[in-house]
């Protein structure tokens, strides 16, 4: 008959195979949700403004952020980790974009925020070229799944300008 | 004395054949595994298209013994990306997110600066010693995919080596007795 080995083997062999399978439909399920997130930032404040020692431009500025991000949660998501850019083109580079703030959002229950804040990471140019410059906010998220793909997107705000002098 | 020699030859061949099958059925394991890391090479374009988190600096998304699925495509890389690199110097790569990107307008080379979620400061501490930005070639690939747990095996099996020659050793034994 069977030996103890083959019928450990076959109850472990089943049961991740039936684990496997869980995941991976849990992780194919979150293709059903159509996220409709909305944001909008302001810029209230620019706090100061001025070219470093290097000859790199800084800027230090106030923003006003509210967003709801509600719609990108299921029940395979373990957070949503969400963060602003300020993203422009210079002369040098093609794209710059350099990330102002972040957050971990673990719940759908915080997934709807408003944040009054200065930029967490500095915004520092490579170069000089900050003054008058026109750029763009962008809102990134990306979805962390509890097992699985994970997920990816963004809102681009345009129209943002920089102050003429330094300040 | 005809017949006697005949059966032990026949006895000999099957041993023989038992040794060759047992043989072609451990070759055939580790050539399958083989050909399972090589193939999921090709397809990610990736050296390493799996690795395991060590540490929780990325914490609460990514644990220590967490494994993550890492792709290389042609796109460039962009803020936000979960990236995998390494630093010059140092074995271990790193799972970090990219937060500042400069991309040339001639050459297309990328400037990246990373960051563990769950650190306070950015990497460049951890760079090597006087390095800004990481460039494109530091960069081994972008986490897509995500499984719990699963890397414990092998966090286990580097820390207590003793347990991963039983492992192998038990694993040897049952091939090489099985019947069938």
């Amino acid at each position: 008959m069977h030996s103890f080995g083959q019928r450990a083997n076959a109850i472990i062999t089943f049961s991740l195979t039936i684990v496997a399978v869980i995941c991976s439909l849990a992780s194919f399920s979150d293709n059903f949700n159509t996220p409709s997130p909305t944001a909008e930032i302001e810029v209230s404040n620019f706090n100061w403004f001025q070219k470093q020692r290097n000859g790199n431009d800084e800027v230090s500025l106030t923003l006003n952020i509210s967003a709801d991000l509600q719609s990108l949660f299921t029940w395979n998501t373990k957070q949503v980790f969400v963060f602003l850019a300020a993203e422009y083109e210079t002369p040098q580079n093609a794209l710059n974009q350099i990330s102002l703030w972040d957050a971990i959002i673990p719940s759908k229950e915080h997934a709807k925020f408003w944040i009054h804040t200065s930029n967490k990471y500095r915004f520092i140019d490579q170069g000089s070229n900050l003054r008058g410059k026109e750029y763009n906010l962008t809102l990134h998220w990306h979805v962390m799944p509890k097992t699985g793909k994970m997920f990816a997107d963004k809102i681009v705000k345009t129209g943002y300008r920089l102050p003429e002098e330094y300040r | 004395m005809g017949w006697i020699g005949e059966s032990l030859e026949s006895i000999r061949s099957i041993h023989i054949r038992q040794v060759l099958t047992q043989a072609v059925s451990l070759g055939m394991i580790v050539t399958s595994a083989l050909i399972i890391w090589k193939g999921l090479m090709c397809v990610t374009g990736s050296e390493s298209p799996v690795v395991v988190v060590l540490s929780g600096s990325m914490e609460p998304g990514f644990k220590r013994g967490d494994i993550l699925f890492l792709h290389m495509s042609k796109e460039p890389i962009r803020a936000g990306e979960i990236v995998v690199f390494n630093i010059d110097g140092r074995e271990i790569p790193i799972v970090h997110r990219v937060i500042k990107v400069h991309e040339r307008q001639d050459t297309g080379e990328v400037d990246v600066l990373t960051k563990g979620d769950n650190n306070f400061g950015d990497d460049r501490l951890l760079y090597a010693h006087g390095q800004l930005w990481l460039q494109q070639h530091h960069i081994m690939g972008r986490a897509v995919g995500f499984l719990p747990y699963v890397g414990w095996v092998t966090i286990i099996m580097t820390e207590k080596p003793i347990i991963k020659y039983l492992l192998i050793g038990a694993l040897g034994l049952l091939v090489i007795t099985s019947k069938e």
